[in-house]
């Protein structure tokens, strides 16, 4: 799930332990990157990283591309409804990774995005994505 | 594939714990696998590090992506006798409750497998088996590129 600037970002965890860093850009796009690391293989034969690394990338990068849209909507929390990723190729080992996401159409309720995972070549990807988020989810602490 | 082999040739094929132990993404998330009865569940304990909404808190969606994606691949490997892990060609999933700060647990169906391609359903949940967390279908490839 992805949660506001406030409680998303830096602060997610998950992403401080994989060392997942935002990129910022002017673009209005969501842009993540994981530099490679052992923890992230998931062919212990060839080094290449897991699957679910990319999809936690792509799920980030998304979610960021959604506030990033629906910025003068502040406090609003967001929460994916669904993410189907293809994979292309499988990643190269000792390579940094690269995820990219653009917000391109917002309703009253959800967000329609796409993304692009990729390593040394954003016209070479490794995997592509297409996502629905809701908007104006609750983001306040469970009882 | 060298992985698998080793595993079949010392008699631990069907040793998928071992596996997940020898795979370094799915020790870091702490994936386990166990029977119950003839079916298989992978579990997830919680850990802080999965963490993706601290507010609420909630575990990532990508935790959890990656969770119904392993899933996915310890059934097939379950059912087969695969000696190469399978790659995933695509996979869709659904988001239906975030993820509280609680162990979750993943069961799958091969909905059809065939010679090069199985089609995976998989579902994850938390303390009720009837309240999935999140769903996941996808097509997994399993013989190598030719």
């Amino acid at each position: 799930m992805n949660s506001l600037e406030e409680d998303g970002g830096m602060k997610s965890p998950h992403g401080q332990i994989l060392n997942l860093e935002y990129i910022d850009n002017e673009e209005g796009l969501g842009q993540v990157k994981m530099p490679y690391a052992d923890i992230l293989v998931g062919d212990p034969d060839t080094g290449v990283p897991h699957g679910g690394v990319i999809t936690t990338m792509l799920d980030t990068a998304s979610g960021m591309a959604v506030k990033a849209k629906i910025e003068e909507m502040e406090n609003m929390a967001i929460a994916t409804l669904d993410l189907r990723i293809d994979y292309m190729q499988p990643a190269l080992p000792g390579a940094d990774l690269f995820a990219q996401a653009e917000c391109y159409k917002t309703t009253k309720n959800v967000a329609f995005v796409k993304g692009v995972a990729w390593q040394s070549d954003i016209n070479n990807p490794i995997a592509m994505s297409v996502g629905t988020f809701m908007i104006g989810t609750m983001n306040i602490p469970r009882k | 594939m060298k992985l698998l082999s080793e595993l079949h040739e010392a008699g631990e094929g069907k040793n998928l714990s071992l596996l997940l132990s020898r795979i370094p993404y799915t020790k870091f998330l702490g994936i386990n696998v166990r029977m119950a009865g003839s079916l298989l569940i992978t579990e997830l304990p919680f850990h802080e590090k999965l963490i993706g909404n601290p507010t609420l808190p909630a575990i990532h969606g990508g935790v959890l992506g990656a969770f119904l994606e392993v899933t996915a691949v310890l059934q097939i490997l379950h059912d087969s006798s695969s000696q190469r892990l399978p790659k995933t060609i695509d996979i869709s999933m659904d988001y239906l409750r975030s993820a509280r700060p609680m162990d979750v647990f993943g069961r799958a169906i091969v909905t059809r497998q065939g010679r090069r391609v199985a089609n995976v359903r998989c579902e994850i949940w938390q303390d009720d088996v009837n309240k999935p967390i999140a769903l996941s279908h996808g097509h997994f490839l399993l013989k190598e590129d030719s």
